[in-house]
């Protein structure tokens, strides 16, 4: 997908004044938070499974070849095949390759952000095949020509009007008018639609939740059954996954299913959690002829060797979007490529480079909040601080910035100097502001004072109210 | 009354004040100077301060920032306790200087050595001092604002209620999401001030929807930011940092507010 990130300041102010997108996204944050919360407080200790979610992980990226290498030697004992790619081209150029072996015409697709990353649908389509998505949210953002704005919810920043009047259009040629119809309606009007896709695919793609290196298995979990249908029906089955998905055991699997499911959408467990382990067997009575798993890198292993190997526990689960204040104001798409919100932030500049993603570093008030719902304890405000300091060691560091933290700086290190001109500065602004306790508008400070007032200093600063007390009581 | 005072020496601490509250709102210092002396503390104020360092450390600015790292641990040295009346900038000292320091061992042995030793005020008054006889009051009704990194980084939550609750006349009501980010974030709000104000007017409407007259938080950065909107939103709010309230210093105006 191509990445407008560098249009973020401008998709951000466009963003906060579209009211169906505010209605949107408070109605999600509502039940995205509300419902994790009583899964957690259901659970006699989620702080122990994050730790062992966390232990699982860092296991396996400390020995990422080892259990890559068991993962295929599994995957094909089960009769299955694992391509090694290592660019999103690659990834775009096997899945195309496996398409036309098998004389494709249609293939369906289950949710995937691995195959968002690499751009499979456009691929797909310049290669001549029709790719249906079958996630309701990917199907109703394929009609509107979109992309997802949410990892685990992609069609989060549409209103149920904005819905019906899609399926108005892409269902009933505008014979509906606007009407608002009611969710049941809407999800069989798409199952309908998409039945016939299902039957008469020749090939499925699908991502996994996780990897079994044991068992050689992918983990799928949805809540509309779209990708067992997607991966039981056509005669081949493609998966892609990121490196990272991998866990050694399907005990290993077990736990981490458990922070999944809950940290996403608040289920004690997702309603389809499928294993899938090579294709039909023999006495099976149905499923693929041929099972592919698409093993993405992308700039993965890059991440192994410095600090942002953290940033691989990644799980997606959407928790640290759902309750990040900046993506509740502004939602997915401001972010401008396929990984949104504070997870976004982080592996948007390591996948998509520094220069071109300045903003999503900075576009955040470090409150935390993400790291301490993150199933997997990455923390989150540390790396993306990080990144302004790689930003501000190559100089892409704003010139406003750089120059008002080398004034500030000048000061800030010359105590005697910074009390002198601070007593000074201070008396002069706190008489200024003395009678209204406020400043409506200062000197360079329009970023502030546009929306709200600036209060007016106590005309004296500590410091020199300190000194005369210290007077005082020595006489 | 819990007091150091009958014990001799009374232990030092420093007053890390803040440049917020040096610059903008000095009572917020005076209040948290006497708030510690109740306590039976011996105070001092070491003029070698001036910024912890924050702004740089936040911006990526390595360098800048741990040159006023050292400037502040050299001026903080030797005391029992070094207290600060704001969470953010306590973090910055406590979990910040050692991810600075992380790689030059000197640095790090006495970035651990002053983490050590530095608390948050409401937590100090609480689980170190134990004051339990404040002598404040503030008639009226109050929600108490969660200000980030005190509350994800320090683990501020009880203390503040624990000692708001013995202020006489003060009702304490929660608002909604009272976790929320307020929308300052440092430089954050003057980078992207539009959503900046998003948040800071969902917050405004939460502290309103309480009813209460006066919102209080530990962290003069948020005061000003929320204290800001509801001003201009000509709302009726008064915003005192909690020091200010403890020390039954509310009679002076709000922050904000002016003399006539």
């Amino acid at each position: 997908m191509q990445s407008t990130t560098r249009e973020f300041p401008l998709k951000a102010r466009q963003a906060l004044e579209d009211e169906q997108l505010r209605q949107a996204l408070d109605k999600a944050r509502d039940g995205f938070v509300g419902k994790r919360q009583t899964a957690i407080d259901n659970f006699p200790d989620f702080d122990s499974l994050r730790h062992r979610g966390k232990a699982i992980k860092d296991h396996t990226l400390a020995f990422l070849d080892v259990y890559l290498e068991q993962f295929e030697a599994a995957v094909e004992a089960a009769g299955g095949q694992v391509h090694w790619a290592e660019s999103a081209i690659d990834a775009q150029r096997i899945v195309t390759d496996i398409c036309r072996q098998a004389k494709a015409g249609r293939v369906t697709k289950a949710k995937t952000m691995a195959g968002e990353e690499v751009a499979l649908n456009e691929a797909l389509e310049a290669a001549g095949f029709e790719a249906v998505e079958t996630d309701l949210g990917e199907y109703i953002i394929q009609l509107a020509k979109e992309p997802p704005s949410h990892i685990i919810a992609p069609a989060v920043h549409k209103t149920r009007q904005q819905i019906c009047e899609l399926f108005d259009k892409h269902h009933h040629d505008g014979r509906l008018g606007a009407a608002l119809r009611e969710v049941p309606d809407l999800v069989n009007e798409a199952r309908e639609r998409l039945r016939e896709k299902f039957l008469t695919a020749d090939v499925g793609i699908t991502g996994a939740n996780f990897l079994v290196a044991e068992s050689g298995s992918i983990a799928l979990v949805t809540n509309e059954g779209n990708a067992d249908l997607t991966h039981t029906l056509p005669r081949v089955h493609i998966a892609i996954a990121g490196i990272e998905k991998l866990v050694p055991t399907l005990d290993d699997a077990a736990s981490m299913l458990r922070l999944l499911a809950r940290s996403a959408t608040g289920q004690d467990t997702s309603t389809y959690t499928t294993f899938v382990t090579g294709p039909k067997r023999g006495d099976d009575p149905d499923g693929p002829e041929a099972f592919h798993v698409v093993l993405l890198d992308n700039g993965r292993s890059r991440m192994l060797g410095n600090r942002y190997r953290e940033m691989l526990r990644c799980i997606r689960c959407g928790a640290c979007m759902n309750h990040c204040p900046v993506y509740g104001a502004i939602g997915g798409h401001a972010y401008g490529w396929v990984y949104p919100g504070p997870m976004g932030s982080v592996l948007t500049p390591l996948f998509t480079g520094l220069d071109g993603s300045r903003d999503l570093p900075n576009a955040c008030t470090l409150n935390g909040r993400c790291a301490s719902v993150c199933p997997v304890e990455i923390p989150l405000p540390d790396l993306l601080r990080d990144l302004r300091r790689q930003q501000f060691e190559r100089g892409l560091t704003g010139r406003n910035t750089r120059l008002g933290l080398a004034v500030w700086g000048f000061f800030a290190r010359r105590p005697w100097l910074y009390h002198t001109c601070a007593r000074f500065g201070i008396a002069a602004l706190g008489r200024l502001g003395r009678r209204k306790g406020r400043f409506r508008w200062l000197p360079l400070a329009r970023g502030w004072t546009a929306t709200r007032d600036m209060p007016s200093p106590q005309r004296s600063t500590f410091q020199q109210l300190w000194k005369q007390r210290q007077k005082e009581q020595r006489r | 009354m819990t007091n150091h005072s009958d014990k001799a020496p009374a232990e030092r601490v420093a007053l890390f004040v803040t440049c917020l509250v040096d610059l903008y709102r000095p009572s917020v210092g005076l209040a948290t100077v006497e708030l510690l002396e109740r306590a039976g503390y011996q105070i001092d104020v070491p003029t070698g301060q001036t910024c912890c360092g924050q702004p740089a450390w936040n911006s990526g600015d390595n360098r800048r920032a741990g040159i006023l790292a050292r400037q502040t641990m050299d001026a903080l040295a030797g005391y029992d306790h070094v207290v600060v009346p704001s969470g953010s900038c306590a973090s910055t000292l406590i979990h910040g200087y050692p991810q600075l320091f992380a790689d030059t061992p000197e640095d790090l042995i006495r970035a651990e050595a002053l983490a050590a030793r530095t608390w948050e005020l409401t937590r100090f008054l609480v689980e170190v001092a134990g004051l339990d006889d404040l002598d404040a009051g503030l008639s009226g009704s109050a929600c108490y604002h969660d200000a980030c990194a005190g509350l994800r980084e320090l683990g501020i939550k009880q203390q503040p209620r624990q000692l708001l609750a013995q202020v006489d006349g003060l009702e304490l009501r929660e608002m909604a999401d009272t976790e929320a980010c307020c929308g300052f974030g440092g430089t954050f709000c003057v980078k992207y001030p539009e959503i900046s104000s998003r948040l800071v007017s969902d917050k405004a409407s939460a502290i309103e929807q309480t009813g209460a007259d006066t919102v209080i938080a530990g962290d003069l950065g948020c005061l000003m930011n929320i204290a800001g909107h509801l001003t201009r939103q000509g709302s009726a709010v008064r915003a005192y940092h909690i020091a200010e309230v403890l020390a039954d210093r509310t009679d002076h105006p709000a922050i904000g507010e002016g003399e006539d």
